[in-house]
């Protein structure tokens, strides 16, 4: 019994100092963040690498949610004969929810796995000991630039996810189903207001962005430097991401849409 | 193989191959680029070295060596000052490194050279890429010199022909040459080399051990070596420290550690399998083990 106390105690304190560290690390990173724009080019490399890399799945994924959100929309809302509200349902559930969400764990595990793995890799063969004793700080070098990239991208990819997501439903609604186009249009720019709904799923995004890619990029700093290592932290990102990106879409939904 | 035609920047003439730079004689207490004192570090509860004295003196070969796990890697990133001691002092060049700044410590890192055991190259950057990183993070040279100095120290380790090649396409002897030359790419004062000859080719081992020799003499540096490989280490090494169990057992020239008294020192550079480091693991007498009952 007193071993397991203290196994318990021991995990707490483990967790607690993970915790802090990660914290500490992601403070130091953020404050790296104006050197990348002493080096566009670490940036721009790592926007195409996180994000326009990131385009092809998120794009897929998008029309696929929207033809099957399109569809299932569809048969309910004719149930109550608001079938014209379509467009107006789909869009909201993309951009205010789906949108944000589906792309950052999309974006974990494409985008992030990748990062981890890579940094994890570059701890593993003494890359990032090499450039501290080159005198070139590891955090400007390598994760910041890589933090503000997953920064930049994760909102657009979100805005991506849900007009391809709008298209799908479109084209299954409209084009299969026979809803009205215009009324498929002007419903959805009336009922969809820029704050309130665009805005609010922006700033969705932009947190999940900053959440999934600092649990990556941590991930793979704190890393094992092993191949069993390296291998955990991977999980670790995608797993933890799931649960970081869903347990805060809840808290930032009560918080913008409580009131509604 | 062909060496550039490098000079001192000591400006004293090289050693002709073989020959000890004159600072081994010579060295005594001013003479020291690195001086550690009383030095302990531990991992949690356990103790990877001990209340441990080392001096490195200037243009010198000093090779650190030991069984496997008993810190030889950790006291290079303690002199790098990659990790903190729990006590002691480690003094590079006058400066007590632990008690750095952050930015003191980069500038002296500056200075410092490292080959790591695996090379360390970027794996997205090819070698010509590689050697000149240094150059472009910390110097405002144009380009063109840049691209000067780096065939210069890519013909000094002789690559100079792989400068487009990317580190996948190398083999370990060169990734390791490379690396060597990337370390000399801001002419460093020292250079500390992690096992440099572990896992090589014979070939490979004696072209790492020609360039550290010749490089260490063309180019008036002090250099490090952490390894357990004894015939190459003892070939090229000025002085030696034998450090077991986080403590320096003995130091010397290779010569007077060959006819030290020492049975451990004897049985660790002949590589004798038993000795004061027994051959069995220790437990329970064989007869008692194979007649207890279960």
């Amino acid at each position: 019994m007193l071993g397991w106390i203290q196994n318990l105690g021991h995990s707490a304190l483990g967790f607690v100092e993970r915790v802090g560290r990660a914290h500490l690390f992601l403070f130091q990173a953020l404050a790296a963040i104006p050197s990348c724009f002493k080096n566009p080019y670490l940036l721009t490399t790592q926007v195409y690498s996180v994000g326009v890399l990131s385009i092809q799945i998120i794009l897929i994924s998008g029309v696929t949610v929207g033809l099957v959100l399109g569809l299932q929309m569809y048969n309910t809302l004719t149930d109550f004969g608001a079938e014209d509200s379509l467009g107006t349902v789909v869009a909201l559930s993309l951009v205010r929810e789906l949108g944000p969400v589906l792309s950052a764990l999309l974006f974990s595990g494409r985008a992030g796995s990748a990062l981890t793995a890579e940094i994890g890799l570059m701890k593993a063969t003494e890359q990032l000991s090499g450039l501290e004793m080159m005198a070139v700080d590891p955090i400007k070098r390598v994760i910041a630039p890589r933090l503000l990239a997953g920064i930049i991208s994760m909102p657009l990819l979100a805005a991506i996810f849900s007009a391809a997501g709008i298209i799908g439903s479109y084209f299954i609604g409209v084009n299969q189903l026979g809803v009205d186009a215009g009324v498929f249009w002007s419903q959805m720019t009336a009922k969809v207001d820029f704050y309130d709904d665009i805005f609010n799923g922006f700033i969705k995004s932009l947190v999940f962005g900053i959440v999934a890619t600092w649990i990556a990029v941590f991930e793979g700093y704190d890393s094992v430097p092993t191949t069993a290592g390296v291998s955990r932290a991977v999980t670790r990102t995608v797993v933890h991401t799931a649960f970081a990106v869903l347990g805060l879409d809840f808290v930032l939904t009560a918080l913008m849409f409580g009131e509604v | 193989m062909e060496y550039p035609e490098l000079q001192r920047q000591d400006g004293r003439s090289p050693a002709v191959d073989g020959d000890r730079p004159a600072a081994a004689n010579a060295a005594d207490g001013e003479d020291l680029l690195v001086k550690i004192r009383g030095l302990h570090f531990a991992y949690g509860e356990r103790v990877i070295l001990d209340n441990v004295d080392i001096d490195i003196r200037r243009s010198e070969i000093t090779t650190i060596m030991g069984p496997s796990g008993t810190g030889k890697t950790t006291l290079l990133r303690l002199i790098g000052g990659q990790v903190l001691p729990n006590a002691g002092s480690v003094e590079v060049d006058g400066q007590n490194v632990p008690t750095l700044s952050r930015s003191d410590l980069y500038e002296l890192r500056k200075r410092m050279g490292m080959l790591f055991q695996t090379g360390a190259l970027f794996t997205d950057l090819s070698v010509f890429d590689n050697v000149a990183f240094p150059l472009r993070e910390h110097t405002e040279l144009p380009e063109t010199l840049i691209r000067d100095l780096v065939l210069i120290k890519l013909q000094a380790v002789g690559l100079r022909g792989a400068k487009d090649l990317m580190p996948a396409e190398l083999s370990g002897g060169m990734s390791r040459r490379v690396a060597l030359a990337r370390a000399i790419a801001l002419d460093p004062m020292m250079i500390m080399y992690d096992e440099p000859f572990t896992g090589q080719d014979p070939i490979s081992v004696g072209v790492i051990m020609q360039l550290i020799r010749r490089i260490n003499q063309y180019m008036g540096l002090t250099s490090i070596l952490v390894s357990h490989d004894v015939a190459e280490a003892s070939a090229i090494s000025d002085r030696i420290y034998l450090i077991s169990e986080g403590k320096v057992v003995e130091q010397g020239s290779p010569t007077e550690l060959q006819e030290s008294p020492s049975e451990w020192t004897q049985q660790f550079l002949r590589g004798k399998a038993d000795g004061p480091v027994p051959f069995h693991y220790s437990a329970q007498p064989f007869a008692d083990e194979l007649m207890a009952i279960e």
